[in-house]
């Protein structure tokens, strides 16, 4: 579990997260949603220590962040995976040696242990076939899938993914989606991803917290998103108007 | 202005100390190593041996074309040679080449992982990536030492080739003139220097890449402050330890 307290972020003169909190369960797939430029990565990156709020606390299973010290920080992270919005994967590597790279850095375990790892994971997220190929050599989708595998290749116990179906064909999304959510359940992880496709909010949003100019505006779970009166939540979830009609049948049943 | 600077020295010194925190492990970090002494080594070898052959025969020529006086004895040319060569030519000259050549590809390679998030990906894993990154440089860079031996032996060569096949002098002059007024302290003058230099080259560039901030555009600028940091430095460097070491 993960618990945000009133964090604020600026960058010089403009502030960007504006006093957030709440609360991210385990074992359940948490959403951020809003749009373009409302904050969602940077909270994501602060949540990872990648950026320090200037106000709040973030606590990782009642670990404090900002309290733990350099070692302690670097052993929190080895239980974070993270997916980034624009794959970050490691370009001088193959796709195996990326996939396994955090194995080789954090374990003792031996090249034909960690290539079974990563066979196995590579299958987990259908990219099957480019274990030799460098990063530049593989599609955008196929990229993402690499960095997916890479986040959930150490078992982490907190998975942050940042859009991690933008820039792929629907079936690869859902396929994407649904693999999230196994694992999340299985491994009971602590799972937050930031996301502006609707589709994935439908699916998957067991906690959905929606960010405008910095401040949660809402939150609350898939169920209640319909049902919501809230306006800004409206005109953003359902600017399209296939999900307009998705809620009104939704709201007559 | 000057705060800033300041405040980027500051950072610079606070990037040292965390290179040597939390190693990254051994098995992982020798592969590392390897790559760089290829990288940084290993592929400077051949413009280094290149320019240190030509600019050794130049030297060389240069002093024999003033040599009008017939007074002045034919072992000066070589004398000349060795001294220009060993202690300015291939420690300095050669490490403000190698600041454009090394130093650029230091910064590119490390900025671009920065703009694309590679770094930050590192560190959410929990790599302590200044130590993954700039540790290796750093020891490959205790080799350059032997690149700049090379360049002094093949300056000096070069010199020799171009007096006795330029019809200058006699082979016996040249090889006599190297012997002149031989001071062991200055070849240790020279590598003193090489060390420091080298330190230069790896962890300026690293980092003007590690610490830069925005997109593509901004790797191309970084490379190019980098460049002109470390040839600042390593001139003034070299005026410092001349001051210290040779008076
Ligand atoms: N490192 C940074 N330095 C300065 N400003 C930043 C930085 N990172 C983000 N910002 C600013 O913070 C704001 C929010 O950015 P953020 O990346 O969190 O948006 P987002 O909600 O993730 O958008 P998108 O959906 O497009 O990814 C933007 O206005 C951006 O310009
Ligand atoms: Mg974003």
């Amino acid at each position: 579990m993960i618990e945000i307290k009133n964090i604020e972020k600026s960058f010089g003169e403009t502030k960007i997260l504006k006093g957030v909190s709440t609360i991210f369960e385990a074992g359940k797939t948490n959403l951020i949603i809003g749009q373009s430029g409302s904050g969602k990565t940077v909270l994501l990156k602060s949540l990872l220590g990648i950026h320090t709020p200037e106000v709040g606390t973030i606590s990782f299973d009642g670990r404090i962040y900002s309290d733990l010290n350099s070692d302690e920080k670097r052993e929190l992270r080895t239980e974070i995976g993270m997916l980034f919005q624009g794959s970050a994967l490691f370009d001088s590597m193959t796709v195996s040696e990326n996939v396994g790279f955090p194995l080789k850095m954090f374990t003792n375990d031996n090249k034909k242990k960690i290539q079974e790892r990563v066979d196995f994971v590579l299958e987990r997220v259908a990219l099957v076939g480019a274990h030799n190929k460098l990063p530049s050599e593989i599609s955008g989708g196929m990229q993402k899938r690499v960095a997916i595998a890479r986040a959930i290749v150490n078992n982490p116990k907190y998975l942050f993914c940042d859009e991690p179906n933008s820039g792929l064909d629907p079936n690869t999304a859902t396929l994407i989606d649904n693999l999230i959510r196994e694992i999340t359940e299985e491994y009971n992880i602590t799972t937050v991803i930031n996301t502006h496709d609707m589709n994935s909010v439908m699916e998957i949003g067991e906690k959905i917290v929606f960010l405008k100019n910095g401040l949660k505006e809402w939150e609350g779970t898939k169920e209640e998103i319909f049902r919501t009166d809230n306006e800004a939540v409206v005109d953003f979830v359902y600017s399209s108007n296939l999900f307009k009609k998705v809620r009104e049948a939704y709201l007559k049943e | 202005m000057l705060l800033r600077y300041l405040s980027q020295i500051g950072k610079y010194f606070l990037m040292w100390k965390e290179i040597f925190s939390k190693q990254t492990k051994w098995s992982v970090m020798r592969g590392l190593i390897f790559k760089e002494i290829d990288d940084l080594i290993i592929d400077s070898l051949g413009i280094v041996a290149f320019i240190s052959f030509f600019v050794g025969g130049v030297v060389s020529i240069q002093t024999a074309l003033n040599l009008n006086n017939p007074l002045i004895p034919k072992t000066l040319i070589g004398y000349a040679t060795r001294e220009s060569v060993i202690l300015e030519f291939a420690p300095t000259f050669i490490s403000v080449i190698m600041a454009g050549k090394m130093g650029s590809f230091i910064t590119s390679s490390i900025g671009s992982m920065r703009v694309t998030e590679q770094i930050d990906a590192l560190e959410v894993m929990g790599v302590n990536s200044l130590n993954y990154l700039v540790f290796p440089k750093l020891i490959a860079v205790l080799l350059y030492p032997f690149v700049i031996g090379i360049s002094m032996f093949l300056g000096v060569f070069g010199g020799y080739i171009a007096a006795v096949y330029g019809g200058f002098g006699a082979s016996s002059d040249f090889i006599d003139g190297l012997q002149i007024n031989f001071e062991p302290f200055h070849v240790t003058y020279a590598f003193i220097k090489t060390f420091i230099f080298g330190i230069l080259l790896a962890s300026i560039p690293a980092f003007h890449g590690y610490y830069m901030k925005g997109g593509a555009l901004e790797v191309g600028k970084a490379s190019t402050v980098a460049f002109v940091w470390t040839s600042v430095l390593i001139i003034l460097v070299n005026y410092i330890l001349t001051q210290l070491l040779l008076t």
